[in-house]
């Protein structure tokens, strides 16, 4: 018993960073129909820029800690934008493909010039936030897990209210349901994609920061395998749709863990995938998605 | 034409200083010798630590006139410590720099992946520091100078008993690394041999970061101690998380920790951690003092670590047998090799032996209070 509560522990946050990944794939599906390949990168990038300003604020503490994370997640918000504005935008119009296949070419930019400019020899991310260690009985949490559900559960919250709340939501959810009638009625859609670039970036470095506090070691091609892994969630939640995002990376991460601490580790993520097809198999628009309803 | 050339050159070059008068190093072409490691990347400790032993060995050897009274050439590439690379490189080594042998890899993998191509090319490789027996057992052009992996998996299977007093260990593989995998199998055989138990049998893939799952089921099958033959960047990250879920126990390895990343990753988490590898900077050895004293002059007072003096010793040995030789073709160069009998370098006595391996001694070395402490020394 305490082992499968000490796994469904691992499994949570492991989710949690995988449903924060998972928003910023959905998002971009949400308003523009294409998968934003490059997003894993900026997750990366986010990591990078929290390794080199975390060694410019004093160690441990929160106030630290909370600066390198907003700092990362507004020099990510603004390489979205970037991103969205050179390479996205001037194919806007065109098939689809196109794009995607873009959104490849900008993904190996990134981890290539990472390893130009950053080095490709793995960094030891220094330690930002306080740690501690909680013993409950047998259960051992560390203050790590606990900020990266917190955080990841805020930050869900935070993207529902201003997508549902909020006048940019209501302009992100018109562009979603049909650009054109959107812009005839006033709605800027450039600023709207911008906007949903940056949020979905800020949300990748949040996660960059929250992986690496988690697993100190990052490398350029760090954001390949959470990448693949979360951009997974996005369509078993439901691509498309934010909660479905989150509960994707969850039962993602959980599964991924469970077969991990079983005795067929090696199958590990052969099996977390295979129950992915099952899913699909049975839900062809993932477990929330519904092929109209509710995009972004 | 590769193999047609290079002899010939071998051949009239000699005579042709004599005649124009000009100085020996000068106008003799160089013998090019191919190196590949993983100079950046997940392992680039590995690569960069043997390279500069390699490096500083060729440098020494050339201050002494290089061989055959030409001076040797270091040709070396990066793979960025990724599979399918060195196959890459390896290629481009023999067909365009036309090296007349190669040296690498430190990761067995890797150089499991290079060994079909310079065997096909008929040109000796050196594995300086590659412990899996496959790695050899390609073909009669590929050598190695340093122990193999059922010496360094028994070695760690008896330490654990006599020295951790551990009866119960769980054991955590990395199922996408040759090294792991035979290294593991090799600890499996004779731990269980000597009345161990295996608890907890986990694995886990290169590249991964989060192993709280297989630590939690390891914490639950209670071992006293844990058995990870892995390589540092992983290692570290283990024992870091084994830490955060509180297990205490001592975990070991193989050569595959050596490496400062194992403490700059693992902090305090990796204290009192054993693993074994090919020699201690420690050792009174006149040999290895003069060898690390070279070291330290020429790289900013960085100790040379295992892969460091295994890259050295694999330059030696293979410019002995091109000294022995006599020639710069590789199929002589080859058979040099093979005769390689009492070879002295910084890692001890190289006798290369039938399966083209050199029998060496193992150290044991415990990360104690940030440093690397020399424990024991186990006979070949």
């Amino acid at each position: 018993m305490t082992e499968f509560l000490q796994q469904l522990i691992n499994g949570l946050s492991l989710g949690a960073i995988y449903a924060l990944l998972a928003l910023g794939y959905t998002m971009v599906y949400g308003v523009l129909r294409f998968i934003n390949f490059a997003h894993a990168d900026v997750f990366m990038v986010g990591s990078f820029v929290g390794y080199y300003l975390g060694q410019h604020v004093p160690e441990a503490t929160l106030w630290g800690g909370m600066l390198v994370l907003v700092a990362a997640m507004m020099t990510c918000a603004l390489l979205g934008v970037i991103i969205e504005r050179l390479a996205y935008r001037p194919l806007r119009g065109g098939p689809t493909l196109n794009v995607l296949i873009t959104a490849i070419g900008v993904s190996l930019l990134l981890e290539y010039s990472g390893q130009i400019v950053f080095g490709a020899t793995p960094r030891t991310f220094p330690q930002i936030f306080p740690e501690r260690h909680f013993e409950l009985g047998q259960l051992s949490i560390t203050s790590n897990q606990l900020v990266v559900i917190t955080v990841a559960l805020l930050l869900i919250a935070g993207l529902q209210v201003i997508v549902f709340k909020t006048r940019m939501g209501m302009a992100m959810r018109a562009v979603s349901l049909n650009p054109r009638a959107a812009q005839l009625v006033g709605v800027n859609i450039n600023t709207v994609i911008s906007f949903t670039f940056a949020l979905g970036s800020a949300l990748a470095a949040a996660g960059g920061i929250l992986y690496s506090m988690n697993y100190p070691s990052i490398d350029p091609l760090m954001g390949v395998m959470p990448g693949l892994k979360a951009f997974t969630a996005a369509i078993l939640g439901g691509i498309g749709n934010i909660p479905g995002a989150a509960l994707g990376g969850l039962i993602l991460g959980g599964a991924e863990t469970f077969v991990s601490g079983s005795q067929f580790s090696t199958y590990k993520d052969a099996i977390a995938f295979g129950i992915l097809i099952v899913i699909l198999l049975f839900r062809p628009a993932g477990l929330l998605g519904r092929f109209t309803v509710e995009k972004v | 034409m590769t193999h047609l050339r290079l002899p010939l050159l071998a051949l009239f070059s000699p005579g042709l200083f004599w005649l124009t008068g000009l100085s020996l190093l000068q106008a003799a072409e160089p013998i090019k010798i191919g190196e590949f490691a993983s100079l950046t990347g997940k392992e680039a400790a590995f690569g960069q630590s043997s390279h500069k032993g390699t490096a500083l060995a060729i440098e020494e050897l050339n201050a002494a006139g290089g061989v055959l009274g030409r001076p040797l050439q270091l040709v070396f590439e990066d793979n960025q410590s990724k599979s399918g690379e060195s196959a890459t490189i390896v290629k481009k080594l023999i067909s365009r720099d036309k090296v007349v042998a190669l040296l690498g890899e430190v990761a067995s993998s890797r150089s499991l992946e290079a060994a079909p191509l310079a065997q096909a090319a008929k040109i000796p490789m050196i594995s300086p520091s590659s412990t899996n027996p496959k790695v050899t057992m390609v073909g009669d052009y590929i050598f190695r100078v340093c122990f193999i992996d059922p010496f360094q998996g028994t070695a760690l299977a008896k330490f654990a008993v006599a020295h951790l007093k551990a009866r119960r260990v769980a054991v955590l593989t990395s199922v996408s690394s040759a090294y792991s995998v035979g290294l593991s199998k090799y600890f499996h055989e004779q731990f269980l041999k000597d009345g161990g138990e295996i608890v907890a049998d986990l694995k886990y893939s290169e590249g991964d970061k989060d192993f709280k799952a297989q630590l939690t089921a390891i914490r639950a099958a209670k071992p006293e101690a844990i058995f990870i033959p892995g390589y540092y960047t992983e290692v570290a990250l283990i024992a870091r998380q084994a830490r955060d879920l509180g297990l205490d126990v001592p975990m070991f390895g193989g050569d595959g920790w050596e490496a400062p990343e194992l403490m700059t990753i693992g902090g305090a988490a990796v204290n009192g951690c054993f693993y074994s590898t090919h020699y201690s900077s420690e050792a009174p050895v006149a040999a290895v003092q003069t060898f690390i004293k070279k070291f330290r002059a020429k790289y900013d007072n960085e100790t040379p670590d295992a892969m460091a003096a295994l890259g050295s010793d694999s330059a030696f040995v293979l410019v002995d047998a091109i000294k022995r030789a006599g020639s710069v073709e590789p199929a002589k160069i080859r058979d040099a090799l093979a005769a390689t009998k009492g070879f002295e370098g910084v890692t001890g006595r190289t006798d290369i032996d039938a399966h083209r391996n050199a029998s060496k001694a193992a150290v044991i070395i415990e990360v104690k209070d940030g440093k690397f402490v020399f424990v024991e020394s186990v006979a070949p």
